[in-house]
């Protein structure tokens, strides 16, 4: 059985600032990141869609160590943000001082655009995530 | 299905980085456990051994085969479990179906695992493969940022204000290094016993909110355990624990887990099939050796496993609830705050505890008065991957 999104197209829409999703034939739910059956029903019969990207930080942590090779990138903030149409996901949160971010950050609305990561010796190539930032 | 029982266990300290390669170190678990079992190598049916992230820390795969045949158990079936940090549970939890089964009738299982020889930027990354690599590491996630986010959910979830809960958070920490620090194969034996919260609160930050004293150090160690039929139990030790309840349970990446979060579905539902199958309650468990990777961790576990309700685990820990002589003893071992978390032995290191602490063999300042019954909990990953096992005395 074919997926209809796989990683990499998900991948190469996310640099574009287009977040790919999957909608659920059976019962509606949305599902990204991408799977091969819904995160519901396990239902295989989805249609891409293209969701809108915005929502809200559900939670949220600034990095202080970090792994080897992403050294520089300290001090970051993480963010897992709820979207308008259901799932979480993960991405990191600019526009902030990261050594400020507290829990007032916690229901924040936030937009969406993209990072890459340009991958290391174990990551198989690079790999987009979403990048937000405050709503005001 | 047989009654399963351990008739004999083996561990060797945890520590920092040490010059033992992990089939050494498996090996000289495998070995304390074969000879108090009163066993030789080749009564050994079938080995079941976890380990992580050996290719990483030593170049060093399929370490199961390896350490089979340094020990003498030749030409025996050696299986190698990975489940992130949960992996000696797994391994554990095959091996009794395999003797529960009645085709193995003595087996081998354990872990082992090198992470502190890594070094903390090798082993973040390497700990950070757990999390999903596609969609959640090129975000910069680690394993204590997991945790930290957590926390963060956890004190908006239940309206705890933060400072009250990183305080709480602290008290679990206190805690493990209390007990940690007499157990002489702790990574911190002799050590911290005089933390305070203000220390804890105030040592240096990984991952907002979490400070080092909220983190488990990398270690490395080794354990391992003798399971036997019951009817080869009996003719070996006057001892036998029985393992009467086993549960695990898989989950995908954190974000896909969030409908529970911060409580973690996969614990509830592995540690449901365990209670059902040993016929018992939580409040029957006399003590639990549970994952406490991040003080955080042990929060949510203890809620998850119905210990404590949700929300209220903090000020169980305060109340000295979460304790020897409290509801529960939580982490009598010092936990893998304390006693250290060479992840790939882990769940084993929690087993070798839970059978000693039921034979009153620990030292008395952290011994549980007259347990009866035990229970294991281990995770890996975000919840990826979850093991728990409960024990009974078989006298
Ligand atoms: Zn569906």
């Amino acid at each position: 059985m074919e997926h209809k999104l796989i990683f990499k197209d998900y991948n190469e829409a996310l640099k574009q600032n287009k977040l790919l999703g999957l909608k659920c034939r059976a019962c509606g739910a949305i599902t990204v990141p991408p799977k091969i059956v819904c995160r519901q029903c396990a239902s295989p019969d989805m249609d891409v869609i293209e969701l809108k990207g915005s929502g809200k930080i559900r939670t949220f942590t600034t990095v202080f160590v970090a792994s080897e090779g992403r050294e520089d990138e300290v001090p970051y903030t993480i963010v897992m943000v709820e979207l308008d149409d259901g799932p979480w996901i993960m991405g990191n949160l600019e526009g902030i001082d990261p050594k400020e971010a507290s829990m007032e950050l916690v229901g924040k609305k936030v937009k969406m655009g993209h990072k890459v990561f340009p991958g290391d010796k174990y990551s198989a190539g690079e790999g987009a995530r979403p990048l937000f930032s405050l709503v005001n | 299905m047989k009654k399963v029982a351990v008739v004999g266990v083996g561990e060797t300290k945890f520590s920092g980085p040490q010059d033992m390669t992990e089939v050494e170190l498996f090996a000289e678990a495998a070995m304390e456990a074969i000879t108090e079992s009163n066993l030789k190598p080749k009564d050994i049916k079938a080995l079941f051994v976890g380990n992580a992230l050996g290719d990483f820390a030593e170049g060093q795969g399929m370490v199961q085969s390896l350490a089979a045949e340094n020990i003498g158990c030749l030409y025996v079936p050696a299986t190698r479990y990975e489940g992130a940090c949960a992996s000696a549970s797994m391994a554990i939890r095959d091996a009794c179906m395999w003797v529960a089964s009645g085709y193995y009738d003595i087996v081998l299982a354990g872990g082992v695992e090198r992470a502190a020889t890594m070094g903390t930027g090798l082993a973040t990354r390497t700990f950070a493969m757990f999390s999903d690599s596609r969609y959640e590491y090129p975000a910069g996630i680690t394993f204590p940022a997991v945790f930290a986010m957590l926390t963060h959910l956890y004190a908006d979830t239940y309206k705890i204000p933060l400072q009250k809960l990183r305080e709480q958070m602290a008290r679990v920490s206190i805690q493990s290094y209390k007990h940690g620090s007499v157990n002489p194969r702790a990574q911190f034996y002799g050590k911290n016993a005089d933390m305070t919260v203000e220390k804890v609160l105030g040592s240096f930050v990984v991952s907002t909110p979490l400070t080092l004293h909220d983190c488990c150090p990398f270690s490395d160690g080794a354990a391992a355990v003798v399971l036997a039929s019951e009817e080869v139990a009996s003719k070996l030790t006057g001892k036998p624990v029985y393992v009467t309840g086993t549960g695990q349970s898989s989950c995908g990446p954190l974000g896909n887990q969030s409908d529970y979060l911060p409580r973690i579905r996969a614990r509830e539902i592995s540690s449901q099939r365990a209670y059902e199958m040993a016929g018992v309650k939580p409040q029957d468990i006399d003590l639990c050796e549970l994952h406490d990777c991040f003080s955080i961790a042990s929060l949510i576990a203890a809620e998850s496993l119905g210990f404590f309700d949700y929300g209220t685990a903090g000020e169980a820990w305060e109340k000295g609830e979460a304790d020897i002589g409290g509801k529960t003893a939580v982490n009598p071992s010092g936990g893998l705050k304390s006693k250290g978390h060479p992840i790939g032995a882990t769940g084993a290191g929690q087993v070798y505890e839970v059978v000693r602490q039921l034979r009153g063999e620990v030292e008395p300042e952290r011994q549980v008065p007259d347990a009866k019954i035990g229970m294991t909990d281990t995770l890996g990953g975000d919840g990826g991957t979850l093991v728990n096992m409960i024990f009974e005395r078989g006298w």
